[in-house]
C-alpha cells in the first residue's frame, strides 16, 4: 500500500475540519480591532495614572494660609491653628517647618535668605469643597490677616478627573475583554454547528470531552492570539501619536515627526501581554463553550 | 457480553411514545447475532443503545460487563473505544482521506502514528481498499464507502462489533464478502451483532437472531 502523502497525513490531525469551521479570517480581524481598542484603553489608563501622580504633589496641600512674619509671638499662631482646625472642612492644619520653607524658596532666595520668611500653614481638607472661594472666605475670617491660597483645590479636581478617566479606561478594557469572549463564543458555537455530525462521531468513538474541547480551544487560542498580536502591532504607532499629543500636559515638547515620536512612552510591557491574554481568553472561552455543549451528548 | 433488562427508549423528552418497549435479552461474549425486523421496528435504536450513543429511558443496559446506570460519564469514552460501529449511513468524515477515516478510532485512542500505520494498512488490504488510501470518501462508490466504514469499525479489534445494514448498498458478491469479514471478526472472538433486511443473506449464514417488531423483541434465538 502506498503511504499517504504528507499533506493528507497532516489533515488527519484535524478530524473535525476546524481549519475551515473556525476560519482564519473573520475571528482574527474582529479580535485585532478589539485588541486595538484594548491597547488604547490600556494606554489611556496608564497616561491618566501618570498625570495623577504628577499632579498629586500639587494637590497635596489643597489650601495654604500665609501669615505675616512676627505672628509667632503671643500665642497668635496657636489660636490661628486651632481656629483653622475647628472648621468642618479642614482635616488637619500644619505649620510648614522653616527647613521646608527654605528648601522651597532656595532657588529664588539662595541659601540664607535675609528676608523674614512668612509663616505658611498647610491645610489638608476632609473633602474637596464645592466652592473653593467660599471656603477661602471663611478661612480668611477665621485667621485675620492671613492670605489664603486655594488653587490647589483645582489641581485636586483635575486629579479626581484623571482618576475617573483611569477608571473609565479600565472599565473599557473589561468591556472589550467581555465582548471578545462573547465573539469567540459565537464563533465557536457556529463551528460546533458546522461540525455537529463529526463531533457526534468522535464522541461515539470514545473521544473525551477534553479531547474535543481541546481541539476547538487550541484553534481558538491560536486565532485570537494572532488577531490580538495584529491589533497590538497596529496600536503601537497610534499610542505613540497620542503620547506626543499629551506631551505638553507633562511639561514636554511635542515631536511632530514620526521618528521623533515618544516611542519610549508606549506601554510596551502591557502591550506584550495583550496577545498572550487574548490567546488565553480564546482558549478558555472555547473550552467552556464546547464542554457546555458536549454535556448534552450521552 | 451484552445484557438488556426491561429496556425502554423514547427520543426527546415529554410524552413522546416509546420506540423500544420491555426489551430484555442477553448476548454471550463472542457470539454472533442477526438483528431482524421491518423498517421502523427499532433495530437502529437498539444498536444505538448497545454502542452507548443512546441512553435507555428505563431499564438497565449492560455492555461488556459494565452496567450503564452505575457508570460515571467519565468512564464512557473508555468503554466506547472497545466497541466498533458500522453505521447504516456510514458517517465517513468527508474532509478526511480513506486512510485518515480508518485511522480515526486509533488516533482517538491515542495510538502512536508509527504503530497505527501498519494496522490501518492491513485493514485496508483486508477490506480490499489498498489502492484507495489517499482518496476522499466522495470519490468512492457506495460499496467502497461501506467497506471503509467496516475497516474503521474493526481497526481497533473491538470486543463488540455492531453493524447496521452493512450490506445495504452492496450487490450479492460484495455483500457476501462483507459478511465474510464480519464472521472473521466473530471467529477472532469479537461479539458481533448485525442488523439487516437481507433475509437471503441470513438464510446463507444461519445464526441466532433477535427479531423486532414495533419496538418490541418478538423472538430471540
Ligand atoms: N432521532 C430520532 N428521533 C425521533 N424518533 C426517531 C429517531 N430515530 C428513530 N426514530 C423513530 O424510532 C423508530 C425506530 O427507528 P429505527 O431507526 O430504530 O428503526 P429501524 O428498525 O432501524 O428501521 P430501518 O430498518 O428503516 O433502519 C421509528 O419510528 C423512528 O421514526
Ligand atoms: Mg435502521
Amino acid at each position: 500500500m502506498a503511504r499517504p502523502p504528507r499533506v493528507r497525513r497532516s489533515r488527519g490531525r484535524d478530524p473535525l475540519g476546524l481549519r475551515r469551521a473556525l476560519s482564519d479570517r473573520l475571528l482574527p480581524a474582529l479580535v485585532a480591532a478589539m485588541a486595538l481598542l484594548a491597547a488604547m484603553a490600556l494606554a489611556g489608563a496608564q497616561g491618566a495614572a501618570e498625570l495623577t501622580s504628577r499632579w498629586e504633589a500639587g494637590a497635596a496641600a489643597a489650601v495654604t494660609v500665609q501669615l505675616p512674619p512676627g505672628v509667632a509671638s503671643g500665642g497668635r499662631l496657636e489660636r490661628a491653628l486651632a481656629a483653622l482646625e475647628a472648621l468642618p472642612e479642614v482635616a488637619e492644619a500644619q505649620l510648614m517647618s522653616e527647613a521646608q520653607m527654605q528648601a522651597l524658596l532656595r532657588p529664588w532666595l539662595g541659601e540664607a535668605p535675609a528676608v523674614a520668611l512668612p509663616l505658611v500653614i498647610e491645610l489638608r481638607l476632609a473633602e474637596l469643597p464645592a466652592s473653593p472661594e467660599a471656603l477661602a472666605g471663611r478661612i480668611a475670617a477665621a485667621v485675620p490677616g492671613g492670605v489664603v491660597e486655594s488653587h490647589g483645590v483645582w489641581v485636586a479636581r483635575l486629579v479626581a478627573l484623571a482618576r475617573s478617566l483611569q477608571a473609565v479606561a479600565l472599565a473599557a478594557l473589561v468591556l472589550v475583554a467581555g465582548i471578545a469572549a462573547a465573539v469567540v463564543a459565537v464563533a465557536v458555537r457556529a463551528g460546533i454547528a458546522a461540525r455537529r455530525a463529526a463531533i457526534a462521531l468522535l464522541h461515539d468513538m470514545g473521544a473525551t470531552d477534553a479531547d474535543i474541547a481541546g481541539r476547538f480551544a487550541g484553534r481558538a487560542g491560536l486565532l485570537v492570539g494572532t488577531g490580538a498580536l495584529l491589533g497590538t502591532l497596529l496600536a503601537a504607532p497610534v499610542l505613540a501619536g497620542f503620547a506626543d499629543l499629551a506631551a505638553p500636559l507633562l511639561g514636554q515638547v511635542p515631536a511632530g515627526s514620526l521618528a521623533g515620536l515618544p516611542w519610549e512612552s508606549v506601554p510596551w510591557g502591557a502591550l506584550a501581554l495583550l496577545p498572550l491574554l487574548g490567546a488565553a481568553l480564546g482558549w478558555l472561552t472555547a473550552q467552556a463553550t464546547v464542554r457546555r455543549w458536549l454535556r448534552r451528548l450521552p | 457480553m451484552v445484557r438488556f433488562d426491561d429496556v425502554g427508549l423514547r427520543y426527546g423528552s415529554g410524552p413522546a411514545p416509546e420506540v423500544l418497549r420491555d426489551v430484555s435479552f442477553t448476548l454471550p461474549q463472542g457470539s454472533f447475532h442477526w438483528l431482524l425486523g421491518p423498517s421502523g421496528a427499532g433495530k437502529s435504536s437498539l444498536l444505538g443503545l448497545m454502542h452507548l450513543a443512546l441512553r435507555p429511558s428505563r431499564g438497565e443496559v449492560e455492555v461488556l460487563g459494565q452496567p450503564l446506570s452505575r457508570l460515571r460519564r467519565g468512564a464512557l469514552p473508555g468503554l466506547r473505544r472497545r466497541i466498533g460501529v458500522v453505521y447504516q449511513d456510514f458517517r465517513l468524515l468527508p474532509h478526511l482521506t480513506v486512510f485518515d477515516n480508518v485511522a480515526l478510532p486509533m488516533r482517538i485512542a491515542g495510538r502512536a502514528e508509527a504503530q497505527l500505520r501498519a494496522d490501518v494498512a492491513e485493514m485496508l488490504r483486508w477490506t480490499g481498499l489498498d489502492g484507495k488510501a489517499g482518496a476522499l470518501p466522495a470519490t468512492l462508490s457506495g460499496g467502497e464507502q461501506q467497506r471503509v466504514a467496516l475497516a474503521r469499525a474493526v481497526v481497533t479489534r473491538p470486543a463488540l462489533l455492531v453493524a447496521d445494514e452493512p450490506t445495504g448498498n452492496l450487490d450479492g458478491a460484495q455483500a457476501r464478502r462483507v459478511l465474510a469479514l464480519l464472521r472473521e471478526m466473530h471467529r477472532l472472538g469479537t461479539t458481533v451483532v448485525v442488523a439487516t433486511h437481507a433475509e437471503g443473506l441470513v438464510a446463507e449464514h444461519p445464526a441466532p437472531a433477535l427479531r423486532m417488531s414495533e419496538g418490541q423483541l418478538v423472538a430471540h434465538g
